[in-house]
């Protein structure tokens, strides 16, 4: 008959106990239409549309399916972190003028308000035949769609020496916005006055262009204040600044006067850790006390090992319409991942927009209707150079069927004629509305 | 622990049945805010593609052009179609002076931004 499994007497009638004995009776599919919201003891076998990765592409991908499927389409999103701590403005922590808990938003709205089931876990394998999805539990979950938004991972193997440095807790990316950005802040305080602050920057594409200078910004506007004798080096591969680089450099030159120093043409190939230094392709080492060392980026790790990574190995191509992977049929996939459409940045906005289109094809798709023969992506990304003073940059896409790809629209976008304060209130607004579009 | 008692069959079946019964409009009310003006329309191309569009405004003016408390990016929803089509042409045309709108706006057709901004104009505040 049935095992009904109880924690506590009284529980007969709390949520939790009551979905922990349906799941004897096999109940739980039919619960599973009803929207309701998810609990960490449930564990769902199947879902119409399952998406990979909570951050701005699969939060948004997931919140929209059910927003444009009119609360119709089942939708479970595997996301291992408690919280939602948000790249874009982490800089800010590091410069001083934010908290943690200012760029944190919790997850459980997904589930509370739209009847998404979260389950904290990672995805270590995708059977694309069998439409399967292997939990690191052990689970696996059936999907009709799966969309993948697995941001980039870290390759380690192109600077030698770094996995071993970044393990000790040494020399830190903090190109995930989590702990290890606390971390860093904790290892500039801890720095001498007079000391050097170094990032090595890898060859474009990475993610976020202009991250790597907003954060150089954001150190030297720190050290100006607590440290005015240190110094802020930007070690970058590429040749020049690669995003609004005429903005920063001015900014730099006549805010912090010899503080930051801009060296191009340097690729990192190596750290030397008892050295603190890092040793380049073509030029000398350089050593400093706080080393934040980018080596190149990958798609994220899901999309390499399961073959969606399918461009140079590295970046996920997909039919730019509807984010389809060209890998895998019913496997969509957005964000930094992808190989980028022309002038496509690896932004946070940009993950965000994709995930809207991703997410209107998906729901057409399943939906029997026709998919959007023109979808638009808009791009805006701010970067603060102090505390308060911001300059951004924009820019439209439309899809352009004749060439299957994204296309800037002609006479469309731009950036600030300078950094202001004006933008600096709209900036942190715009952080605010992402999140609640994201997540709430 | 396992426990399995008559009585205890009994009233779990009861409080499932009622949810059951009761689920098809708690689904939908549970997530009321959610959902377009269209609700009680069935799902169709033109209705999906135009709520799209009007996505690409969200990032920066919240969702369903609903701004968080204090925003200083203006909320969208609820204005009425013909303000926000005039706003957007003098974006544009640079004639309502921006930080960064006429950039974006100069992305978009008339068409376009007649569809979002009747879009927004169907949406409450």
């Amino acid at each position: 008959m049935y095992n009904l499994k109880l924690s506590s007497p009284t529980s007969v009638l709390s949520r939790r106990g009551f979905l922990q004995q349906s799941t004897a009776w096999g109940g739980m599919a039919a619960l599973s239409g009803l929207g309701l919201s998810a609990c960490a003891t449930r564990m769902p076998e199947h879902a119409k549309v399952v998406v990979i990765g909570g951050g701005y592409g699969g939060a948004t991908a997931a919140k929209y399916v059910r927003m444009f499927s009119q609360n119709q389409i089942d939708v479970v999103l595997v996301e291992p972190n408690e919280a939602f701590v948000s790249c874009p403005m982490s800089n800010l922590v590091l410069g001083g003028s934010k908290t943690m808990a200012d760029i944190t938003t919790p997850y459980d709205m997904l589930s509370s308000k739209y009847g998404i089931t979260h389950v904290k876990d990672r995805v270590t394998n995708i059977d694309a035949a069998k439409k399967t999805v292997l939990l690191a539990r052990g689970n696996a979950i059936r999907y009709d769609k799966l969309i993948v938004s697995p941001g980039v991972d870290m390759m380690w193997n192109s600077i030698e020496g770094l996995a071993a440095a970044q393990a000790s807790g040494q020399i830190l990316q903090a190109w995930k916005a989590g702990p290890e950005t606390m971390a860093l802040r904790r290892q500039l305080e801890s720095m001498r006055d007079g000391g050097v602050y170094a990032i090595s920057i890898p060859l474009a594409p990475y993610r976020c262009p202009p991250g790597p200078y907003e954060r150089a910004s954001q150190v030297a506007h720190y050290f100006k204040q607590a440290k005015p004798k240190s110094k802020v080096l930007i070690l970058d591969a590429n040749p020049d600044v690669t995003s609004k680089g005429p903005l920063f450099k001015k900014f730099w030159a006549e805010n912090f006067g010899g503080m930051v120093e801009f060296r191009g043409n340097h690729r990192a190939i190596g750290v030397d850790a008892k050295a603190n230094a890092v040793r380049f392709e073509t030029e000398n080492d350089v050593k400093a006390d706080v080393l934040n060392v980018l080596p190149n980026m990958s798609a994220g790790s899901i999309a390499m090992s399961t073959g969606l990574a399918n461009t140079n190995g590295r970046w996920c191509n997909v039919n730019y319409q509807t984010f389809e992977s060209t890998a895998a049929k019913d496997v969509h996939v957005i964000g930094d991942s992808l190989l980028a459409a022309p002038l496509m940045p690896k932004s946070a906005h940009m993950a965000n927009s994709h995930a809207k289109v991703a997410a209107a094809a998906v729901v057409a798709q399943l939906s029997d209707v026709a998919v959007n023969p023109d979808p638009m992506l808009t791009n805006t990304c701010y970067s603060f150079v102090t505390d308060k003073l911001v300059v951004h940059v924009a820019s439209v896409h439309q899809y352009v069927a004749a060439e299957k790809t994204f296309k800037t629209v002609a006479g469309s976008g731009g950036l600030s004629p300078q950094p202001n304060e004006l933008e600096g209130i709209y900036a942190w607004n715009w952080a605010k509305n992402i999140w609640a579009d994201t997540l709430l | 622990m396992t426990l399995h008692t008559p009585f205890l069959h009994l009233l779990v079946a009861s409080v499932s049945a009622a949810l059951l019964s009761a689920a098809p409009s708690w689904a939908q009310s549970a997530y009321g805010s959610t959902t377009s003006s269209a609700t009680a329309n069935p799902l169709t191309a033109s209705s999906l593609h135009q709520r799209a569009l009007a996505a690409t405004c969200a990032n920066c003016h919240g969702p369903e052009g609903r701004v968080t408390a204090g925003s200083a990016v203006p909320g969208l929803a609820g204005l009425p179609s013909a303000y926000t089509v005039t706003q957007m042409k003098a974006f544009k045309d640079g004639s309502r002076p921006a930080t960064v709108m006429h950039q974006i706006t100069k992305g978009y057709s008339d068409a376009q931004i007649q569809s979002v901004a009747d879009y927004f104009a169907s949406i409450k505040p």
